[in-house]
């Protein structure tokens, strides 16, 4: 166990380090969800220095370089220090992009990689429906073959960023005589395609975060497909594993962290500041033993990445652990606010732009997104210690 | 860049792992535990010979001279084993001598502590977790008096390292004139812990270095080995418990197989992995970041405190009636569990004190 950097590693550091600080007045705002220009222009300085897109190979729009997990950790961890925004971190980036990378043709990844990338492209996710939600598989939204096209017909729903996206990666079930996950396909459209409706759907949080996206007769050449015909499952659970690794991450709890000590040594209750409040020091210090936990726990799993060494329980729990810390996180600081921590649009005295409230709804949609913590469970009890699978549904 | 055991670690901590199922199966740890006190000559031999005495006594005392991360491994395979034999102790004992020790008093005391000869306890209790009742140890021309409560390995010990009320570190032998010895009984049978009351007694100083710090080394390696022992004992628990599933039929399948019991075993699984990587982390720091010594320590002490307590109940609950008999042997760990979470600092007062460490408040 060795937690220093090597001297190479202190260089790339220091590099980084200059980089933000010359670069400082081109840092765009963070914007709903669409990237402004600003974002934009940003996001192409950070691939042009290899900040973003970094191992993407440059035929793909990316920086092209080796993948070395510690340079990569570095850059986050320095544009945290900084408080500089990082590449773009959409689904489109974060999970379209390796499901291509990993099984797409050559010319969806040379023209499609590029463009969102650098943020121009929009996607969103269709895989949700109101009758397939933890049991994915068990989608209905069809797709016909008529020789040339699939013609899709259903409707999505949850499916965030439809209203703003240019295209969508989608589930569609197009063999509907195979078993029902082999009757699959991952298809990629433009969400200007003639017949999808995008319906939002409001939140508790007060915004629309996500959508219903209904399809009818909706012409989708069969040349957009991602891998073969029926593997789209098999595609996407390529996808979800991208998508797990960006749900619970321990960077933004210790981030969270911090902004709560803030608010524990500023504000006061009765001239007394909330530091000298025993009970809410205390949960405090019982989050901030999670925090370093969750964050030893990503310096192990980083290890095992680098030595390609199976990642094992430390890898099956994050979703689950940090969801729920980030959650508990926005709790401590709504409590420790009091009256003032319900204070919500834009009210006089409201603190932190009700951001508190705000991320105590919306982490609770990150709770349930992405396989629930009820599914977490499951996973974590049969792969992880080996326990009878749950029993199998009969077939669609 | 790396954060992960080395293979003489893992192979130091297998061999510790084979050896106590050998020499201190449960049936073992059983008799032992309904002894008066929790010695076993054996169980310390097969310890003094794989070196786990010497591990923090440095090398030109005769010890390993290892680190804390080292102590952690094998204080967490003590845990799993519920093993009946001195370690916080004798470890505590080493920081002590070689940090405030006299030249004369670490020639003669750490090779014994190094060969298992000597076994040490630790009277550290009042300043590590606050006194009780009115208990504290003054020091007054060479000569101690008053009382030193939950005194860490006190049946073994061949002579007690003890902290006065200003920090000063003090060796006083077990057979020392004025001394009263009484053992305290716990929850725990397979450790001991124990009463000094003081009355005149002719101390040696440890006259070296500076005692207060010396002492919050203590209490911090301490801690990071008692939240270590609680992992071991807890992964162990929680072992047990999913191979019970695997095996008990209840409505003609294996209890496993019932989600709420699989969850209970998920929900375990998910505090007990980042735990590890908790305890890994602070017993690092103990020799490798010393700004986050005394942070990681009672981060450590107290958040394995709460996860023990919570695998504790939750995997005896897993084995229904049979999970509270002495049959199972499983209420072993379930107290050795309970007995580190009060030790040097329950939760609430190592909390406390990683607050106090960041200067959030005085101390
Ligand atoms: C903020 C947010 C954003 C989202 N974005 C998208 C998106 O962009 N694209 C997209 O396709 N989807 C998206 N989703 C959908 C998300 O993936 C689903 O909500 C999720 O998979 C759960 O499905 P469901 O809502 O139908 O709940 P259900 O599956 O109906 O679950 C309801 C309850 O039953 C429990 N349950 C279900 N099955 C089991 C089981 N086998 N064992 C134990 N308990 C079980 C669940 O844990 C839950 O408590 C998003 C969801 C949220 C909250």
């Amino acid at each position: 166990m060795d937690l220093a950097y090597d001297a190479t590693y202190t260089v790339f550091r220091d590099e980084v380090r200059d980089f933000l600080r010359t670069h400082r007045d081109r840092m765009p705002k963070r914007s709903g969800h669409r990237p402004t220009d600003e974002q934009i222009a940003w996001q192409t300085l950070l691939i042009e220095h290899g900040y973003a897109a970094r191992t993407i190979p440059e035929a793909y729009g990316g920086h092209g370089a080796e993948p070395d997990i510690l340079k990569s950790r570095i850059i986050a961890e320095a544009f945290a220090e900084a408080g500089a925004p990082g590449g773009l971190a959409n689904q489109g980036i974060s999970m379209l992009v390796p499901t291509l990378l990993e099984l797409g043709t050559e010319a969806q990844k040379t023209t499609l990689i590029p463009p969102t990338l650098r943020g121009e492209l929009v996607w969103c996710q269709g895989y949700s429906e109101p009758g397939a939600g933890s049991d994915l598989a068990s989608l209905t939204t069809r797709g016909e073959d008529d020789g040339e096209n699939f013609i899709i017909n259903g409707q999505k729903i949850w499916t965030s960023t439809a209203h703003a996206a240019d295209m969508i990666f989608c589930l569609v079930r197009t063999e509907p005589d195979a078993p029902k996950h082999e009757g699959i396909s991952y298809l990629i459209f433009s969400m200007k395609t003639p017949g999808i409706e995008v319906r939002p759907l409001l939140t508790m949080t007060g915004a629309a975060e996500f959508n219903e996206v209904f399809f009818t007769d909706v012409k989708v050449p069969k040349t957009q497909i991602v891998g073969g015909r029926g593997q789209g499952w098999f595609v996407a659970n390529a996808t979800l594993k991208h998508e797990r690794g960006m749900l619970g991450d321990p960077n933004a709890a210790h981030a969270r962290l911090q902004a709560i000590i803030e608010i524990l040594k500023t504000e006061t209750l009765d001239g007394q500041r909330l530091m000298d409040h025993p009970l809410y020091l205390d949960r405090l210090m019982q989050l901030q033993a999670r925090v370093i936990s969750m964050q030893a726990n990503g310096l192990r799993l980083l290890t095992a990445a680098q030595r390609k060494e199976p990642v094992g329980m430390a890898g099956l729990i994050v979703k689950l652990q940090g969801c729920e810390l980030n959650h508990q996180l926005a709790a401590l600081a709504i409590d420790a606010l009091g009256e003032l921590g319900v204070l919500y649009h834009g009210s006089p005295h409201q603190r932190d732009g009700g951001v508190w409230q705000h991320r105590y709804m919306f982490d609770l949609g990150l709770i349930i997104g992405g396989g629930t913590a009820q599914i977490q469970k499951n996973i974590i009890a049969e792969r992880g210690l080996g326990m009878p699978r749950e029993p199998k549904l009969a077939k669609v | 860049m790396d954060f992960a055991l080395s293979p003489d670690q893992i192979a130091m901590q297998d061999s510790l792992d084979r050896t106590l199922e050998r020499v201190a199966p449960l049936d073992r740890v059983r008799q032992i535990a309904a002894q008066d006190l929790p010695t076993a000559p054996e169980v310390r031999a097969a310890l003094a010979e794989l070196g786990a005495p010497a591990v923090l006594v440095p090398e030109a005392h005769g010890g390993l001279g290892l680190g804390v991360l080292d102590a952690a491994l094998l204080a967490e395979t003590l845990g799993r084993h519920t093993a009946c034999a001195p370690f916080l102790g004798p470890a505590l004992a080493a920081i002590a001598l070689d940090l405030c020790g006299s030249e004369g008093q670490k020639a003669v005391w750490l090779p014994l502590i190094a060969s298992g000869e000597a076994s040490f306890g630790v009277a550290i209790s009042e300043p590590a977790s606050g006194a009780r009742m009115a208990a504290g140890v003054r020091a007054e021309n060479g000569r101690l008096s008053g009382q030193a409560l939950f005194v860490l390995d006190f049946a073994d010990a061949a002579a007690f390292i003890v902290a006065d009320e200003t920090g000063g570190l003090h060796l006083v032998p077990a057979d020392a004139p004025g001394l009263t010895r009484t053992a305290l009984t716990t929850i725990d049978r397979t450790r001991s812990v124990g009463e000094l009351v003081f009355g005149e007694v002719l101390a040696e100083r440890l006259p070296e270095g500076d005692s207060r710090a010396a002492l919050a080394r203590m209490r911090d390696v301490g801690r990071v080995l008692l939240a270590a022992d609680t992992l071991g004992a807890a992964q162990r628990m929680l072992e047990r418990a999913v191979a019970y599933a695997a095996d008990r039929k209840q409505f003609g399948r294996v209890i496993g197989s019932f989600q709420a019991v699989k969850h209970l075993c998920a929900e375990m699984a998910a505090e007990l992995e980042p735990a590890r990587a908790l305890v890994w982390y602070a017993a690092y720091a103990q020799d490798a970041l010393p700004g986050e010594a005394t942070l990681t320590a009672a981060h450590a002490k107290a958040h394995l405190g709460d996860v023990g307590r919570f695998v504790a109940r939750t995997a005896t609950e897993v084995f229904g009636g049979i999970g509270i008999t002495d049959l199972l042997g499983l209420h072993y760990a379930f107290k050795r569990i309970g007995l580190d979470r009060q030790l040097l600092g329950a939760p609430e007062r190592a909390r406390r004190d990683a607050a106090v460490a960041q200067g959030f408040i005085p101390a």
